[in-house]
């Protein structure tokens, strides 16, 4: 048995989970710097202590409505694909979590294509369902094209 | 030289390991292909040195201890291959090296083939992993031959002569005197039987020149002595690892210049160390960083009088300060790595034109962006080969028009401001003024009024010209021109200028001027959209402010904005409409920035122009490359995060739609120039009578194209255009193309598909009143105008498009013509 640790947050209510070994540092995305002409995934770019972030909206990526006017001030979480730092914009960062890869179950099928692709799995926690996404295609352009 | 301990130009072969940590057979060869295209590279430009002054023990050392080191290399390996060839060259280097061989130029070429046999082997392995198949006996043999065939007993090889010239201290220089080529052609295996040379070549292997390959420098400094220069050996490296002035500048002779020579010129001078570019990447990212932080520092500083912190702060912003200057430096190369290759280049040059010639390297020293660097070597090899080529008259000729037999191409580089200066320079024939003011006209390039009042400079500029160097043989009528203007494009993409100066008899001197970096560029910070944007300072030619009480004014043609300026009419781009972030911006825009790229101009429209920075260049996630319009961001001194301009993508974007407001706003155009405006016209000739004219604005491009581009099936003709087919008409129908050479075209767009029409020169846009006076007597003739003072006819741009678009029908749904009858 082994045992992985997990970096939870919420987009949109829903319980997320990402691979912690993966998460740089989570920041609150501020200075964001919008580019013109882009997909609405992308927030825009903001500068992370000397390092050009761009942050992508979770929300928008997962087909998530907006984000309620008064929500508190969302979050990001730093990660890194194909060499490039991205901060994936969320609603609230919840505890780190150590989960057990017995409680782990592949993606069940009915999930609309948006979601079927980045999301590695499901993990059963005794109140509601942690999903594990997958940073890579999360953030990856061709998997945001095809979306 | 140098280069092989500074980190290299080429990143591909670098693996981030160690020998000493366990790794890959591959990883191990990857290394060996890198240290030896550097080593390599070395060896060429020292043996042609060493042919030009065999009595230059040094530089016989070095070739010997790489060649041996590649041997040894390829041994361990196992590139059985490899170690063959090497070995031989190395045999025939040490028969030199014992000065039991007299070094000739046909020996010479030897061991010059041999390295090209090195290198070729070495490509296959680099591409395979594996030494490619192949039988080098016919070069060893010659090798062997030439190392053991010709026992000349021990006598001075001749003098060979070394040009005088004013030697400069600081700038070290490379002199490349080359002699007659006698016997240049490598030795015919056959001479001698094969079983002999095996025979010969086991006896020969002395192994006693392979187990130390260092030099006695008392002795040899002795013999040397008579010799010595009369400065430190000006080496390539010398200004990569010791600063030049460092070295002394009065001759030091014997003892004192071997020792010298060995503590600056020797290979073996380990000052430097690899480091991968992505550790220097990642050094640069960490010191931005820094930089911003003291900013913010700063700052808070500032805002409080008592601080007791004011004084280590400042010495902390100091030190950031160098920092980066250090950091940037690891970045900077000497240019001197982008000639290596040039001195067996030009060796090679002359021995198979002829042509006696000298390479005169200054300034190898001036640094500049590894990047840069990079970017600039080809164009600058074609330069180089174009002037010893082209430029230079043949040795005959030279010494009958009493010129010195040697020529001469020289180049030198230093720094001026942010930018390195190259200057390629030769004492040539100059460039054929008359030949190229013919070609200019007979390209259609100018017509024969403008090139008549054209000084001679401006003349010459044309051979950068695109469309000029294509066409015909120019080069052997003018002796220049092949990829100029290739040349000029690549330079002019790194945000740099070339220009040149040439003097019938005496000589060309092209200049180049190029930023030291690409890393970081000035910019200016615009607003547009409520938003800053940076636009790289290079492809800005001016600022003109605008407005209602400006000077000058906005003007909008058929929707599309163009400013007048010094009578010229700029097609205009709204950078916020560009980028959808407000819809019009005329009213409040106030400045027109005048942008340059490449042949085109046009101006980008902006709100604001807030300041000029210099930016640090980062490229962008690859989440938002499909943006094309955006060449990356930067983090400006205030920590906000812009994202830098492409003025190259943007004008292409304001080309199309420049296109797409031609297509719907024709028929307004018409209406408002019989009002009696002044229209910008197009006047070309075709099928011989009168000039004809075309309202510019209805011409999506010009277009010259090679006629044999041109597709003909069963009496109609077309193009390969944008990967669509386009059809081409002709102007006068019994006219035909023209058969060879270049066809110019005007492009037209209709309703979603493009015609062109082939005319036979084009000769002027001019800009005049419309007034249509004579009714046609033909189709596609809407009559005849004067057009500054002369009589044209103006085409019928609606004629053509129809029948374009019959074209197209009839290729696409043959049973469209009759729609097509009804609308005509």
């Amino acid at each position: 048995m082994s045992i992985r640790d997990y970096v939870t947050l919420r987009v949109g209510g829903q319980l997320f989970g990402v691979d912690a070994a993966r998460v740089h540092d989570v920041f609150h995305p501020r200075g964001l710097t919008p580019v013109p002409l882009s997909r609405t995934e992308i927030a825009g770019v903001l500068n992370l202590r000397g390092r050009i972030v761009t942050a992508v909206c979770a929300r928008r990526r997962l087909g998530l409505g907006p984000r309620p006017a008064d929500a508190p001030e969302p979050l990001a979480i730093g990660l890194e694909v194909h060499g490039d730092s991205y901060g994936l914009v969320i609603d609230s960062v919840d505890e780190v979590l150590k989960l057990d890869d017995e409680k782990f179950h592949a993606p069940p099928g009915n999930l609309p294509p948006r979601w079927a692709e980045i999301i590695v799995g499901v993990y059963q926690l005794e109140k509601e369902l942690l999903i594990v996404l997958d940073p890579h295609t999360l953030l990856d352009a061709a998997h945001l094209k095809a979306a | 030289m140098m280069g092989g301990q500074r980190s290299d130009p080429r990143p591909r072969f670098r693996v981030g390991h160690s020998v000493l940590t366990g790794c890959k057979v591959d990883d191990l060869i990857a290394e060996f292909l890198t240290e030896t295209a550097e080593s390599l590279e070395v060896v060429d430009s020292e043996l042609v040195k060493f042919e030009a002054n065999p009595n230059e023990r040094k530089t016989l050392d070095n070739i010997f201890r790489l060649v041996h080191t590649i041997k040894g290399t390829c041994g361990f390996l196992g590139l059985g291959r490899l170690e063959a060839v090497a070995h031989a060259g190395e045999t025939l280097l040490g028969r030199f090296r014992d000065g039991k061989l007299e070094v000739t130029p046909t020996a010479v070429t030897l061991v010059l083939h041999s390295i090209d046999r090195i290198k070729l082997i070495l490509n296959g392995l680099e591409q395979t992993g594996n030494e490619p198949d192949g039988d080098d006996q016919d070069l060893i043999s010659q090798l062997e031959a030439m190392a053991e065939g010709r026992e000349v007993a021990i006598e001075t090889v001749q003098a060979v002569q070394v040009p005088d010239r004013p030697i400069n201290a600081d700038i070290p220089e490379v002199v490349i005197a080359e002699t007659k080529p006698e016997l240049d052609r490598p030795l015919r295996p056959g001479e001698v039987s094969l079983d002999e040379l095996e025979a010969a070549f086991l006896a020969a292997e002395a192994p006693d020149w392979m187990s130390d390959p260092e030099p006695e420098p008392a002795v040899e400094a002795q013999a040397e002595a008579p010799k010595a220069e009369a400065k430190p050996e000006p080496k390539v490296e010398v200004p990569v690892t010791a600063a030049p002035k460092a070295e002394p500048v009065e001759a030091p002779s014997g003892a004192l210049a071997a020792a010298l020579g060995e503590e600056n010129g020797g290979i073996a001078t380990t000052q430097s160390i690899r480091v991968s570019v992505d550790v220097l990447e990642g050094l640069m990212t960490l010191v931005s960083e820094m930089v911003l932080t003291r900013n913010q520092l700063l700052q808070i500083s500032r805002n409080r009088e008592d601080s007791a912190f004011a004084t280590p702060l400042q010495r902390l912003s100091t030190l950031t300060g160098e920092l980066q200057d250090s950091v940037m430096k690891t970045r900077m190369q000497p240019i001197g790595a982008a000639w290596k290759k040039l001195p067996r280049l030009v060796r090679d040059l002359s021995h198979e034109l002829g042509k006696k010639i000298d390479l005169i390297m200054e300034g190898e020293g001036t640094e500049l962006d590894r990047q840069v660097l990079e970017l600039i070597r080809d164009p600058l090899t074609h330069m180089v080969r174009n002037s010893a080529d082209h430029g230079l008259e043949p040795t005959e000729e030279r010494i009958a028009l009493g010129k010195p037999a040697n020529g001469q191409v020289k180049l030198a580089a230093f720094h001026e401001g942010g930018y390195i200066v190259i200057r390629i320079s030769d004492n040539g024939r100059g460039l054929n003024t008359a030949r190229i003011r013919e070609k200019i006209v007979e390209k259609g390039l100018a017509t024969r009024a403008e090139v008549e009042g054209m000084s001679d400079q401006q003349i010459h500029r044309y051979i950068f010209a695109p469309g000029f160097s294509t066409a015909a043989k120019v080069t052997n009528l003018s002796g220049r021109g092949v990829g100029m203007d290739v040349v000029r494009t690549n330079i002019e993409q790194i945000g740099g200028q070339i220009d040149l100066n040439s003097i019938a008899g005496q000589g060309t001197t092209f200049t180049i001027k190029i930023p030291l970096t690409l890393a970081i560029v000035s910019a200016l910070i615009v607003g547009a959209g409520g938003q800053k944007f940076a636009v790289p300072q290079t492809s800005v030619m001016e600022l003109v402010r605008t407005g209602t009480n400006a000077e000058h004014k906005i003007e909008k043609i058929n929707d599309a904005l163009v400013l007048r300026l010094r009578d010229k009419l700029l097609p205009l781009v709204q950078l916020g409409p560009t980028l959808q972030l407000e819809t019009a911006t005329e009213e409040n825009a106030t400045f027109v920035m005048v942008i340059q790229v490449g042949e085109r101009r046009y101006g980008l429209v902006v709100n604001d122009v807030l300041d000029t920075e210099e930016i640090v260049v980062k490229p962008l996630a690859s989440i938002l490359r499909d943006v094309d319009l955006f060449s990356g961001a930067t983090i400006l001194g205030d920590g906000s995060v812009v994202l830098i301009l492409d003025p190259n993508a943007l004008s292409e974007r304001a080309g199309n739609m420049l296109e797409e407001k031609v297509e719907d706003g024709a028929e307004d155009a018409i209406a408002e120039s019989a009002l009696g405006q002044k229209v910008a016209m197009l006047l070309f000739r075709a099928g011989g009578g009168a000039p004809k004219a075309v309202e510019l604005e209805h011409i999506t491009r010009l277009e010259h194209i090679e006629s044999d581009k041109i597709e003909r099936m069963d009496g109609r003709a077309a193009l390969q255009y944008r990967g669509k087919l386009m059809p081409i008409l002709n102007v006068a129908d019994a006219y035909g193309f023209k058969e060879q050479d270049i066809q110019p075209l005007l492009v037209f767009t209709g309703e979603g598909y493009a015609m062109a029409l082939a005319v036979d020169e084009i000769v002027d846009v001019v800009e005049d009143f419309l007034n249509i006076e004579l009714s046609p007597d033909r189709p596609g003739v809407r009559g005849t105008a004067v057009i500054t003072g002369r009589a044209c006819e103006i085409l019928d741009v609606d004629h053509y498009l129809l029948r374009g678009l019959a074209e197209h029908a009839r290729r696409q749904h043959p049973s469209a013509q009759d729609l097509i009858t009804e609308a005509a």
